[in-house]
């Protein structure tokens, strides 16, 4: 099993789930992060005073998938995801040892 | 005139919602979220303070008519209220609202790092001898009014005879450009100065961490101020038909002047943000209200409505420009009670002197108001700057100003307060059994 991390603008999250949802994943882990790539932030500016805001808000998407379907997984967000502008985001794909189902204790495959 | 005393009495219940929750929203959402209710919690300390003291010595010390060397009155004459004619008290009320709001706003010029107790007895204090007496200097008839022994008297000399003689040129003051604004925008300053500046001041950013909460206290600030400027209205006669005819009038006339001083205002530092930082900014319209509010307090019964657009206008932006002051010159006046209140509360009382429609040297009536409004200012000044030094300096060799460093970066709110302004997370934690809490009381979890 893999886990697929993707971090994505706010703005395009909405178009990675449906294309996930359309290729047949039926869940995710998301969460509201800050960071910053090679744009360095942005820059704010409060009654004269200028604010150079490193962190800039994305989303994180967390998906654990079988072997065979991570590259396919990628692709999608990665198409999904894409404006072709800069802070565009990364999807980063680890290897996981195993994965267990709270409500039955199922394990591996058969808990995803 | 019955309906005058039950607009008094909302006058005075608009007055009080500037400080709770007006000011302190407008001030708390300019904060950072670490010491949001700390900033608030010192508009609310204010309230509670002044409240009490106005009634015990605060009126009497101000409008009695025990004079003390046209400077400030008998402390002790209407102590507590006691010989006071139960007529008098709607009176109390409207100005003890006053003393309140002007206290609370030099709260913006020390955010983030005073202890509470040190704010609770310097605001007692302060007011004491700064606040009463220039109420009592220029609304009880001392020395920064028509009085015939008053600073206006002495340079331009007096009109009439006995009892009716008064200062040629009287200062005019509607609702307390120099009492309030001046006066909490001087205090600011000086303590900002003595306090010194937050650690990490013009280089971590300390920007506003709920503008939303800033701009609902702008707009309430706006609907009290209605209270403030409308209430301040003085008859010149006790007959009942021309005090029937001056209300009418002259109440739509401030109305409709701090309305539209402000409308201008806000266009005014929107336009200089937009020339000077490419966007208007949603900080910039809520400060611009209060810019426009402040300068036209001494100077909304004076001026034309058109007269009040221009001052507006002049306050909005000579008060955008002047908030940057404080990077030039090092002070943390940290949410610009000097750059609004204190250069506002100037432009509007000097303003006074070009604009006003009797008196003003654009309507060909000379510069002797002009100066007369300036020495005032500078008097006014003088005194709040003696005053707040005195008591400021007081404060830091007895009780001290400052919470510890590693308290003020961890955050006011925990360390002086106990409690924090949101909380954003599921798991917030446990809540301790009776017997623990008693145990280690103080300790935070």
């Amino acid at each position: 099993m893999k886990l697929v991390t993707a971090v994505v603008k706010p703005h395009k999250w909405e178009d990675v789930r449906e294309a996930l949802e359309t290729f047949g994943i039926t869940g995710m882990t998301v969460s509201e992060v800050s960071g910053y790539g090679r744009q360095k932030g942005h820059t704010e500016v409060y009654r004269g005073a200028e604010y150079d805001i490193a962190l800039v808000p994305k989303i994180k998407i967390e998906i654990v998938v079988e072997d065979v379907d991570a590259d396919d997984v990628v692709g999608i967000v990665v198409k999904a995801a894409q404006t072709g502008r800069i802070g565009d985001g990364k999807v980063w794909v680890s290897a996981l040892d195993s994965v267990v189902r709270v409500r039955t204790g199922d394990r591996d495959s058969a808990a995803l | 005139m019955d309906g005058y005393h039950a607009w008094m009495l909302i006058a005075a219940s608009l007055v009080l919602l500037m400080t709770a929750p007006g000011l302190a929203l407008f001030y708390g959402g300019m904060s950072r979220s670490k010491s949001v209710l700390n900033m608030m919690m010192m508009s609310f300390g204010a309230l509670a303070i002044v409240g009490v003291v106005y009634v015990l010595w605060g009126y009497s010390m101000s409008y009695s008519d025990d004079d003390v060397a046209t400077l400030f009155a008998n402390p002790f004459t209407l102590f507590g209220l006691q010989d006071l004619d139960p007529s008098a008290y709607i009176t109390v009320a409207f100005q003890l609202t006053f003393a309140v709001i002007t206290a609370a706003l030099i709260s913006g010029a020390i955010a983030d790092r005073v202890k509470f107790s040190a704010w609770m007895v310097f605001v007692p204090i302060w007011v004491t001898l700064s606040y009463f007496p220039l109420a009592h200097m220029v609304w009880g008839g001392g020395f920064l009014s028509h009085n015939p022994d008053g600073l206006a008297a002495l340079v331009f000399g007096t009109v009439g005879e006995g009892a009716e003689k008064v200062a040629e040129i009287a200062p005019i003051d509607y609702a307390g450009g120099t009492v309030v604004h001046i006066n909490a925008g001087v205090a600011g300053l000086v303590l900002a100065l003595l306090i010194g500046t937050r650690i990490g001041f013009g280089k971590t950013p300390m920007k506003p961490h709920n503008l939303p909460l800033t701009m609902i206290g702008a707009g309430l600030l706006w609907f009290g101020w209605f209270g403030f400027n409308v209430g301040s209205i003085v008859f010149a006669s006790d007959d009942p038909d021309a005090m029937y005819t001056q209300f009418v009038s002259e109440t739509g006339l401030v109305w409709l002047n701090t309305t539209v001083a402000t409308c201008a205002a806000v266009l005014g530092w929107l336009l200089l943000e937009k020339i000077r930082d490419g966007k208007a900014t949603s900080l910039g319209a809520a400060s611009g209200i209060v810019a426009g509010l402040v300068a036209i307090t001494p100077a909304c019964g004076a001026l034309s409505p058109v007269g009040s657009i221009i001052l507006g206008l002049v306050a909005g932006v000579l008060c955008a420009l002047a908030v940057g002051l404080k990077y030039r010159f090092g002070f943390d006046d940290s949410l610009d009670v000097v750059g609004v209140h204190l250069v506002g509360g100037l432009v509007g009382t000097i303003g006074i002197g070009f604009l006003a429609t009797a008196g003003g040297l654009f309507y060909g009536d000379g510069a002797k108001l002009l100066g007369v409004q300036v020495l005032v200012a500078v008097f006014a000044m003088l005194w709040t700057a003696l005053a707040t030094l005195l008591i400021g300096l007081a404060i830091k060799a007895t009780i001290g100003w400052r919470v510890d460093e590693e308290d003020e970066i961890a955050g006011i709110d925990f360390v002086e307060h106990g409690e924090s302004g949101y909380d954003l997370t599921v798991a917030g934690g446990t809540r301790r059994t009776p017997a623990q809490s008693t145990q280690k009381e103080g300790v935070p979890a």
